[in-house]
């Protein structure tokens, strides 16, 4: 073991490697319930080959490696499960390029969200990326590994559909390039109209190399966003009411939460409705055609506009904050969700299911429901805040959390950022031939099975 | 249970019948037909009042023989299981001003400043002009005058809520309240009256001291020597007695607030509530008149009386060039205590 660390020293330096009690510590957990799991080492690469010399190393030595952006999944991906080397992405932070008139920028594995978003707003004020409500020390890479989603995402897909390549260190240490970048120098496609290699690793939560660059599609910044807040108490009418507004085409996000607390919000679902704009004119007409589609809840009395303009600056925050204080009600700010991706339609059941798990293991819900690709789905949160000083309040949170997930999957819904107890209900769940095909990938791609083990776990 | 003093003989005898022939969202051919809605309401049968009154409160104004038509209309539509607005905005009102002990209470002594349950009036009752009363703030739902639910007609609430908040303050042992918000002017002395409510302290409209600490001041008052247009509240409605008041106050900070088309008893609202009721329409069309009317007669600032007008009003009328302004914040001007456009 001493060995191992020598080497991991000789590779990134003294000050890149860690095994200090302290740091192990904090390298063994993330924010949400489940149980941590000590590393034996964490490491900071600075470049590429680094990356590809460590993993060469835990290739060599059977030794796990566990690639980490910020951690802040709350699902427990980067717990290294079976010990091993936690690899902090986080030295590798370069934004290498930005081709304005393609609209992309490829960044390196480390990259954080807020520091793209700085960039772009001093370099590029006129591009904008999908940026995540997460905490803006969450990385670009770690969220297309888990298929993220962002403010773009209604719009534009699931973050990693608006990925244009990748460079991604193989469980072998080999460097492979993906997409166009692969055939020349611009990185405008993962996949289309080569065979799309990407989703050898989009998706794959680590489990099958360590991604050193991205490219990510950029869009316009419009130079005026603005929101709406439409409230109905009849959960029912959801669907519709995003079906409505997911016709006018025009939507930049829409999310649609409840949650019992405070007090105004019990009892009523909150869709909150963002719109961008570069003029006024454009601004005004798209608020009124979302006012005129939804017309017909007002004149039933089921759902109105609530006046905003206090609160205004807070929904437009990007990322936004407010998710977070929801951690907090009940003192000792935990929470963690789980956010099937399913059909719109079953929007009512979900929200049923919440309430009711939150009755039966008497723990704190809210919801935060996203969509997708104008529609096609959504990603569907079930919160849950917890004190992390309260043990027995932490178990009756993954007790839950366990059976939302399970219902989710008897609904016909898909596990987003599963931990990886939801993985393997899933894999159950899974098709043979399409759980033979991941089997496959995995032992083909990382033979020693050292890539973020204990995840995607697939046995034939 | 208190009951709405109503006297439905005044009624019968009126020949006016300007609580609704005066209404600006409703047209009637005159007198007979006006007064026959009236009569239809007080009897409890249908009413197209019922459904096409957007609740701006001025009926209570333009009725001069003291009953309560907009009180009783909402009365009405709760008995009839109405909503003015939309259902769920209704329930959160009601959810949102429910009281949960959380409120707060300064160094009441005799009297008592009440800042409702608005953040944004806290701020306001501050400096020279609040100097002896700044530190008595009350604060929270426990001290919220409830007649915002008039707009949604849900007069039981203001029935139920009206008497603890009463209470609240007469264990406070105060003889004075300073009411910082006309609403709460208008509960303690219009609702509370209409309703038989006993108040054990005194009300004191907020403008009748900011005029009185102004007159003190007066050697400090620098002329601000500006043009404003004046947004009427319309809770100012339930004590139009106390309309004088903004223009002696004008006066004695040296701002003209030339006559428009919409003042005083033709004001137009914000709008709000009538964005909630009945959508954008009818709102943006009220909001550009007003505005419009504004600029008209040389405004350079809108001066608000009221912060949730101010809220709700600000950046309009500022992507329109006027400057938005509360009336406390003009007076904090005058005496060099905030500069100017800067409110
Ligand atoms: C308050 C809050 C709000 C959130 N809102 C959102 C939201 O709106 N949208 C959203 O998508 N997520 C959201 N999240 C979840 C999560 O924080 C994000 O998905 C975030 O992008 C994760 O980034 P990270 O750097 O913390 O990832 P980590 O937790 O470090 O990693 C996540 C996964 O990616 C793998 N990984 C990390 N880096 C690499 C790499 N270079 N190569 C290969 N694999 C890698 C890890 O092994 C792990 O499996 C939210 C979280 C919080 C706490
Ligand atoms: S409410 Fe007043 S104005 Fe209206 S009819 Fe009755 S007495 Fe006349
Ligand atoms: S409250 Fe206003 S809208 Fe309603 S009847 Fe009275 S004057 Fe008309």
């Amino acid at each position: 073991m001493r060995d191992i660390r020598k080497s991991l020293v000789d590779i990134v330096g003294e000050r890149g490697v860690s095994d200090a009690q302290e740091e192990l510590w904090f390298y063994s957990r993330d924010p949400g319930v489940l149980a941590p799991h000590r590393p034996d080492y964490v490491v900071a690469p600075k470049t590429t080959e680094e990356v590809q010399k460590i993993v060469r190393l835990a290739n060599r030595e059977k030794i796990p490696v566990v690639p980490m952006g910020n951690g802040m999944s709350l699902a427990g991906l980067v717990i290294p499960l079976k010990g091993g080397i936690v690899m902090d992405m986080k030295r590798m932070n370069k934004i290498l390029e930005v081709n304005s008139m393609a609209r992309y920028v490829v960044v390196e594995g480390g990259t954080s969200q807020g520091a793209l978003k700085a960039y772009l707003q001093e370099h590029h004020p006129t591009l904008r990326h999908s940026i995540p409500d997460a905490p803006p020390a969450t990385t670009i890479a770690a969220n297309v590994s888990l298929h993220g989603q962002g403010r773009l995402t209604n719009q534009y897909g699931f973050n990693s559909d608006m990925v244009t390549g990748l460079e991604v260190v193989l469980p072998t240490g080999k460097i492979c390039l993906v997409g166009s970048p692969s055939i020349g120098p611009y990185w405008i496609s993962k996949g289309p109209t080569l065979p799309d290699l990407s989703g050898l690793f989009l998706g794959w939560l680590g489990c099958t190399g360590i991604i050193t660059k991205v490219g990510l599609k950029l869009y316009p910044n419009k130079k005026i966003r603005d929101a709406e807040l439409f409230v109905t108490d009849r959960v029912d009418l959801i669907p519709h009411i995003l079906y409505k507004l997911t016709h006018l085409e025009m939507l930049e996000d829409i999310n649609v939460w409840f949650q019992p607390k405070p007090l105004m919000f019990l009892g009523n679902f909150h869709i909150t409705i963002f719109f961008t704009g570069d003029t006024e004119e454009e601004i005004e007409f798209k608020r009124k055609m979302i006012w005129d589609a939804l017309q017909e809840y007002m004149d039933s009395k089921d759902g109105g506009f609530m006046a905003i303009q206090y609160m205004k600056s807070v929904l437009l925050e990007m990322p936004g904050r407010n998710i977070a204080d929801f951690a907090d009600v009940p003192k000792g700010g935990g929470f963690e969700y789980s956010g099937p991706i399913a059909p719109i339609e079953h929007f009512p059941q979900y929200a049923a299911k919440l309430v009711e798990l939150a009755a039966k293991y008497n723990v704190l819900y809210a919801s935060a429901a996203r969509l997708i690709s104008g529609g096609h789905c959504m990603m569907f949160s079930i919160s849950f805040a917890f004190n992390r000083n309260d043990p027995a309040m932490m178990e009756r949170v993954e007790k839950a959390l366990d059976e939302a997930m399970a219902f989710a999957l008897d609904m016909g819904g898909i596990p987003w950022k599963p931990n990886f107890k939801e993985q393997k209900m899933t894999l159950e769940k899974m098709e043979p031939n399409a759980r033979n095909l991941l089997l496959m990938i995995k032992k083909n791609l990382d033979p020693q099975g050292i890539m973020n083990p204990g995840n995607w776990e697939v046995n034939s | 249970m208190h009951q709405l003093k109503f006297d439905q003989k005044v009624c019968a005898s009126c020949r006016s019948a300007d609580c609704l022939l005066k209404c600006q969202y409703m047209t009637f051919s005159g007198h007979k037909e006006a007064h026959g809605e009236m009569m239809k309401i007080m009897k409890g049968r249908d009413s197209r009042v019922l459904t096409e009154c957007m609740t701006c409160y001025a009926c209570e104004e333009y009725c001069t023989r003291g009953n309560h038509p907009f009180y009783l209309i909402s009365e009405r539509r709760e008995k009839k299981g109405m909503f003015t607005a939309p259902r769920p905005i209704t329930n959160q009102w009601i959810n949102m001003t429910q009281m949960q002990g959380k409120y707060l209470v300064g160094d009441v002594k005799d009297i008592a400043l009440s800042c409702c349950y608005i953040p944004d009036l806290g701020a306001l009752g501050t400096g020279e002009i609040f100097r002896d009363v700044a530190s008595a703030g009350v604060f929270g739902a426990e001290f919220m005058c409830p007649a915002v639910h008039t707009h949604f007609a849900r007069m039981s609430v203001i029935k139920e809520r009206l008497p603890v908040v009463i209470e609240n303050y007469r264990k406070l042992g105060v003889k004075e309240v300073i009411c910082l918000h006309d609403e709460c002017y208008g509960t303690l002395t219009s609702i509370a009256s209409a309703y038989g409510m006993e108040v054990p302290f005194k009300p004191v409209y907020y403008l009748d001291y900011v005029l009185e600490r102004m007159k003190e001041l007066k050697e400090k008052i620098k002329p601000l020597n500006i043009t404003v247009a004046y947004q009427r509240s319309c809770s100012n409605r339930l004590i139009p007695d106390k309309l004088p008041v903004v223009k002696k106050i004008f006066q004695l900070i040296g701002v003209k607030a030339p006559k428009r088309t919409y003042q005083d008893e033709n004001a137009l609202c914000c709008a709000e509530i009538l964005r909630s009721i009945s959508g954008y329409k009818l709102a943006d069309d009220v909001v550009k008149r007003n505005i419009d009317d504004m600029l008209n007669v040389g405004a350079e600032y809108c001066v608000f009386n009221c912060p949730a007008c101010q809220i709700s009003l600000s950046e309009k009328v500022a992507k329109r060039g006027l400057k938005p302004v509360h009336i406390i914040d003009l007076c904090k001007m005058a005496i060099g205590e905030k500069e100017r456009g800067t409110a």
